[in-house]
């Protein structure tokens, strides 16, 4: 799939993450939002997956470090066909499985995520699996960069320079925020550019919003013996013009009025599932 | 009577499936030395990880192997993974479902001597309480050599802890094992002592020192804590009087487990015997044991307290506190 239509997509999938919060009343809205151009990048044009056979022992593997941001993963995985987009309904209602972080009882979750700092520990340990067993696919780890002051992610970070882990590829979604305002405010995490280098891996920085950027990216990776480091400068709640770079959207959902003006700034006319 | 370290029986065994299993995997957290695994390491290279001192990481990078359908043991001390990675157990293991197993070797106070920081004294009570996580541990070197042929083939994770030093055999060689299945190795009727880990042992030499007074005593080997096997317990309490026996704080280890299912199901007199809830007196764990009266003769009189008060209010008992000491 192209650059292009990647991006036309991503919008609808926009449309589905603020459907979702806005019926379940709460929701990540903008850690789901500043993501979703990456996360559809790698569903719709990078990842090797068979959604009707989820545990293909070849499929590459992604995982959500930053589990908060889930609607937008789980409207991709409906839309490639893991599950029912009807199935989106239940989003975080009592009893589905649907629920606020990545559960593995979803097709296409490969783990429960959701404390933070967890999934590059993980992601290590699939791209050393891969290596050890001689196997082609890739590991796809994506996360926040507030999630970057976890003392486990820099454990993660050695062990993965350690065993030359070509086959890793760590995103950031550097929106700059977390839930208390900026992250050089919180605890500051620049250079970060040049902390991932000393820790050994070969870091890119690119706009997380170009979709044609993103796919040129995964499709070049070249370097061999380091794992790779993808810095993704995003915005928050990118594609709300109202919420766009406010940190009060880090958790927040729309009501009826908000959805709608969301439709219409994504160009979308609503979502069929709904 | 021969005696073997379980860590070493543990280690032996693991190597020699690994050899015919190649999705056999060890880590170890700059624990080779006190998981024994440097054979292992040096042998089996291709079936090594090293993680380094970083627990947390270990346990992810056994959850992402076992993704990848390898079937990981990841070896190290017990009070470093129960305690330092306890949310990786919780969330990349058990609530995932990942099929890792967790071999926490110089529980308890086989560190005795080395203070509170390396003394794993609540981990079961901690790992009893994730769901999905099961817990077991083993008596001795030939148990556990049972165990470990028996988790190669189990899926799912668990949680084993072991100690560090020799003890005495209580099994032949090849004994039979079944996780969730407890061990009934004496019957007597006047009281029931359920023990696990290096207690077992000891619970045995009780049950002969009961017996030159005339009392009878069942003995079980609880060796999984979790499931734990509730009809044992339940039959167990028809003498009208158990003792609880652990290498373990007194609080949500064996003896809690117990008497949560008895004073539920069937309320019987009882006494928990375990370390107390306060920062350790130091030694050798032969002394930690003699200083909290866990003991052949420690436990013995418990036993015969519990007798003679079983008609009063059972009392809140722990080894080293000052009802012993009469
Ligand atoms: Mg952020």
């Amino acid at each position: 799939m192209n650059a292009g239509e990647i991006a036309r997509l991503a919008n609808h999938r926009r449309a589905d993450v603020i459907t979702m919060v806005q019926r379940a009343g709460n929701g990540h809205t903008g850690g789901a939002l500043s993501s979703l151009d990456i996360l559809s990048v790698l569903y719709y044009g990078v990842l090797n997956l068979r959604p009707s056979e989820p545990n293909w022992p070849n499929r590459d593997r992604f995982l959500l470090s930053k589990g908060h941001s889930v609607e937008g993963y789980l409207a991709l995985l409906a839309d490639c066909g893991f599950f029912p987009v009807e199935e989106l309904r239940t989003f975080s209602q009592a009893g589905s499985r649907l629920i606020g972080h990545p559960n593995n009882k979803v097709p296409g979750v490969e783990i429960c995520t959701g404390a933070l700092g967890h999934g590059l520990s993980v992601g290590v340990g699939m791209a050393l699996g891969a290596k050890r067993g001689r196997d082609a696919f890739r590991t796809y780890v994506l996360m926040g960069d507030g999630e970057l002051a976890e003392g486990s992610i820099w454990e993660a970070a050695m062990a993965g320079a350690h065993y030359m882990l070509d086959n890793l590829v760590a995103i950031i979604d550097r929106n700059g925020l977390q839930i208390s305002g900026s992250t050089e405010s919180v605890i500051a995490l620049e250079d970060l550019s040049a902390k991932w280098r000393a820790f050994g891996w070969d870091v890119t920085e690119a706009d997380g919003h170009d979709t044609s950027a993103l796919l040129a990216y995964f499709h070049g990776l070249q370097t061999k013996g380091r794992p790779h480091c993808l810095i993704a400068h995003t915005v928050k709640s990118k594609g709300l013009p109202f919420a766009e770079g406010d940190p009060a959207w880090h958790h927040k959902a729309p009501n009826a009025d908000q959805l709608h003006a969301g439709y219409t700034a994504l160009n979308v006319e609503g979502v069929a599932w709904a | 009577m021969s005696k073997q370290s379980a860590r070493i029986a543990f280690t032996r065994t693991l190597s020699m499936l690994a050899r015919k299993d190649p999705r056999l995997f060890a880590l170890a957290t700059d624990s080779r030395g006190s998981a024994a695994l440097d054979d292992f390491a040096r042998e089996l290279p291709e079936q090594f990880v090293e993680c380094g001192i970083a627990e947390q990481n270990a346990i992810g990078i056994a959850a992402g192997l076992a993704n990848t359908g390898k079937k990981p043991f990841i070896c190290g001390p017990a009070c470093f993974y129960s305690l330092r990675s306890s949310e990786q157990i919780k969330i990349d293991l058990a609530y995932s479902n990942s099929n890792v197993k967790i071999i926490g070797v110089s529980g308890g106070v086989s560190y005795g001597a080395l203070g509170a920081s390396h003394h794993a004294t609540q981990d079961v009570a901690l790992m009893r309480a994730i769901p999905g996580l099961t817990v077991v541990l083993p008596a001795d070197g030939n148990q556990t050599e049972a165990l470990t042929r028996g988790l190669a083939s189990h899926i799912g994770p668990v949680y084993v802890r072991m100690g560090r030093g020799e003890v005495p055999d209580v099994y032949e060689k090849d004994p039979p094992f079944t996780l969730g299945k407890a061990n009934v190795l004496r019957r007597g009727s006047d009281v029931s002592l359920i023990a696990c880990g290096e207690m077992v042992y000891f619970t045995l030499e009780t049950a002969k020192l009961l017996a030159q007074n005339g009392i009878e005593a069942t003995v079980i080997d609880m060796h999984t804590l979790k499931p734990l096997d509730e009809e044992v317990i339940l039959d167990a309490a028809a003498a009208g009087a158990v003792v609880s026996i652990e290498e373990h704080n007194i609080h949500g280890g064996l003896g809690s487990a117990i008497a949560s299912l008895l004073a539920q199901r069937r309320p019987t007199f009882m006494r928990i015997l375990g370390l107390p809830d306060e920062v350790l007196y130091t030694g050798t764990s032969a002394q930690v044991f003699n200083h909290y009266g866990l003991t052949p003769q420690g436990i013995a009189q418990a036993a015969k307290e519990l007798l003679k008060v079983r008609k009063d209010e059972p009392v809140y008992y722990c080894a080293g506190s000052e009802h012993f000491s009469q």
